[in-house]
């Protein structure tokens, strides 16, 4: 080997080969280090998201809840309250309470399982159909990008009546003139002196309506995943259309099913901005009042001047719904198919 | 029950009008299944073997043709009224059902007179379980089977309704080497019990040939050949069924016929009488090789392979179309490793000579 030749090989173990071995420990060093926290660092801006607005206030839910009175004013003003269950007594002892509870779960009974087969029916129509399929796919989700209050005042003038005249009425909603249409008589669906059955039927066609879209999303996303050779093979074993649908298509699609119902049970117990969207703040029809009032109507009126009180109100719904929830997944357990 | 093919044409429509793009599927296939044989259609990816498999269950029509079982025309009928038993390549078990569920489900879409009661179904559930060795399994869910396992489940589905015809979609391909032997056995076992016509798609021309009664080899929805497996190795009709048939390949050579002599390269190497002087394909079998000290064959020795009964001499020619010439032979040819060439006697009835053009078979006397 040449002076010049040994020089150059020199040159290269030193600066490379040091450098390299060098390069693997620091960076050994740094990486093994920063493992250990670098997963939560990544996870830092949603935790710290997450941390201010919902684990804080659910922690000062429970606190609020448990403090005898507590008004935001009167903590501002220094006053300090006694701890108790003053709060929870109080909101069960509100004679409205129990009319929102009877209306938040006859809602979530009759909505969730009405929306969860339409969907399904629609999801599997849409699925079977080839000519403008797409279309009527952004067509079936367009509700659910549509602002639920003005959804619900559309709603309200469709189910509106309003009896002017002594022959005919001045104003009359879209529901009443296909009633009329079909020879029955008007139906005071909406308006003042309304009955309180014909609220609910409102209601139920309005939610039904506005869950469905995501319903058939998830439902037509499961569909399209399920395996076509299952169909063949059941065609081949002589299947009828209904069996195929009960005995492969729902269990096929159970573990979407079960994700639907659950999230609409959730979502069904935390109704209110559709109430409000056909009714008003009044959450009732004109001259009743609060006759459809739900947990939640409940809870952001105490909000403004009896804290207490509605955090009370929002652990007794957590509560509910945690253990709704639990029976949901209990019965989905069994029957579902993963 | 014999199944019967008249002309079946299947034409799959171009996706778009611009393009005249639409694929002829199966060409005018005709060809009678006899009774309570085993038949496998075989071909490369793309022959319109399944297609026909699928014409046969109903699951497609055929765009002209018709389809007999017995004297029974079905070509109209749907799936399930045809008494086919389908079996698909990756199974298609009900993952939700356990194996006793699948096999009983056939049977309870039943209607009218041949609804059963429970205990019939039980007992026919059982019967075609213990047929396929899985009475044990009954209770389990698929996902908790072995791929062979899950294959005869399919069988016992297929098989529980009795059907005329059973029909089997690449029945091997999802299993390992060793399952694959077993459960070919298994499939041909069960068939000669059960003595129902069957037919089995497969690209593997060895589990054809193994297990088939007769074999139909197809190329671009054409029917190439359809015989006895040995008939069909033996006596290929054209170049594309001797190179598909046999593991090595057929060693193909561009050779020439001169005075009724066949010529590789230089060399004259066998008597072929009654062919006229021409240039041809010539086909050899591995095993038409006889090494000899006087071999008419000259090729340059590249490797041997020793695989216990037999030796495989892989060697090298001028005139072979394949980058090596493979031949086996008896273990018991002393093979002189360290030599340059080896010398090769041909086997007449293994050497077949094909057209330039139409790569159709020359046929020459073997004396």
């Amino acid at each position: 080997m040449t002076e010049s030749k040994q020089n150059v090989f020199q040159w290269f173990v030193e600066v490379f080969c040091k450098q390299w071995v060098w390069q693997k420990f620091c960076v050994n060093l740094v990486y093994k280090k920063f493992d250990k926290w670098k997963g939560w660092l990544y996870l830092s801006p949603a935790l710290v998201l997450l941390a201010i607005f919902t684990i804080w206030p659910i922690f000062n839910t429970i606190r609020m809840s448990l403090l005898e009175g507590y008004t935001t004013m009167k903590a501002v003003n220094g006053q300090s309250f006694a701890f108790g269950i003053g709060n929870f007594t109080r909101v069960l002892k509100y004679p409205g309470f129990i009319t929102c509870l009877k209306n938040t779960v006859l809602l979530c009974v009759l909505t969730v399982p009405i929306s969860t087969f339409l969907a399904l029916l629609i999801a599997v129509c849409l699925n079977s159909i080839k000519f403008l399929n797409r279309f009527l796919q952004t067509v079936f989700f367009l509700p659910y990008v549509t602002n639920s209050i003005a959804i619900g005042m559309v709603f309200a003038a469709m189910f509106n009546m309003i009896i002017g005249g002594s022959v005919r009425p001045d104003s009359v909603g879209i529901v009443n003139n296909v009633l009329e249409a079909l020879g029955f008589n008007y139906v005071n669906w909406v308006n003042a002196g309304s009955e309180y059955w014909a609220n609910i039927v409102v209601m139920t066609v309005y939610i039904v309506w506005n869950a469905l879209p995501f319903k058939i999303l998830i439902l037509l996303g499961g569909l399209q995943s399920v395996n076509k050779q299952y169909y063949e093979a059941a065609k081949v074993d002589g299947t009828s259309r209904a069996r195929t649908f009960w005995r492969i298509t729902v269990p096929l699609l159970s573990p979407m099913l079960a994700y639907v119902i659950i999230t609409g049970f959730i979502g069904g117990f935390k109704e209110y901005s559709s109430i409000v969207g056909i009714f008003g703040e009044s959450m009732g029809p004109v001259g009743d009042a609060y006759a459809l009032d739900t947990m939640v109507g409940f809870i952001y009126r105490a909000i403004g001047n009896q804290e207490g009180t509605a955090s009370a109100a929002a652990i007794i719904l957590f509560f509910i719904i945690f253990a709704v929830t639990m029976v949901n997944l209990y019965v989905s357990k069994k029957k579902t198919h993963y | 029950m014999k199944v019967e093919l008249q002309n079946l044409t299947k034409i799959f429509p171009s996706r778009n009008k611009k393009e005249n793009s639409e694929v002829i599927a199966v060409n005018n296939f005709t060809f009678e299944i006899p009774d309570g044989k085993l038949v496998g259609l075989l071909g490369p990816s793309g022959c319109g073997k399944s297609t026909t498999l699928y014409m046969i269950s109903g699951l497609q029509k055929p765009t002209s043709g018709k389809i007999f079982f017995g004297d029974e025309d079905v070509t109209e009928l749907t799936p399930e009224n045809r008494g086919i038993g389908l079996v698909f390549q990756n199974y298609a078990l009900y993952p939700h059902m356990t194996v006793k569920q699948n096999i009983l489900f056939p049977l309870q879409n039943l209607k009218g007179e041949d609804k059963m009661d429970k205990e019939t179904m039980l007992k026919r559930a059982y019967e075609a379980a213990k047929l396929v060795q899985i009475d044990e399994l009954m209770d389990r869910k698929p996902s908790e089977l072995s791929g062979g396992q899950q294959q005869r489940v399919a069988i016992a589905r297929a098989l529980v309704k009795m059907p005329r015809v059973l029909l089997l979609d690449e029945p091997l391909s999802n299993l390992d080497a060793r399952l694959r032997l077993q459960t070919r056995e298994e499939i041909r076992r069960i068939q000669r019990e059960t003595g129902i016509t069957t037919v089995f798609v497969t690209h593997d021309q060895e589990e054809a040939m193994s297990i088939s009664d007769v074999i139909v080899v197809m190329k671009l929805g054409v029917v190439q050949q359809v015989g006895k497996p040995q008939e069909v190795y033996d006596n290929p009709t054209n170049l594309f069924v001797a190179k598909f048939l046999g593991t090595p390949p057929i060693n193909v050579f561009d050779g020439e016929v001169k005075g009724g002599k066949l010529y590789l390269g230089e060399s004259a190497v066998l008597d072929v009488p009654g062919v006229d002087d021409r240039a041809v394909y010539v086909g050899i079998r591995p095993e038409g090789f006889v090494p000899a000290e006087d071999g008419v064959l000259e090729a340059n020795l590249s490797n041997v392979e020793v695989m216990g009964r037999d030796v495989s001499i892989v060697s090298t020619h001028s005139a072979s179309l394949n980058p090596v010439v493979r031949s086996i032979v008896d273990a018991d040819y002393k093979i002189d490793r360290a030599s340059e060439t080896v010398k090769l006697n041909l086997k007449p009835h293994k050497v077949f000579l094909f057209d330039k053009e139409t790569e159709e078979r020359i046929y020459f006397e073997v004396n």
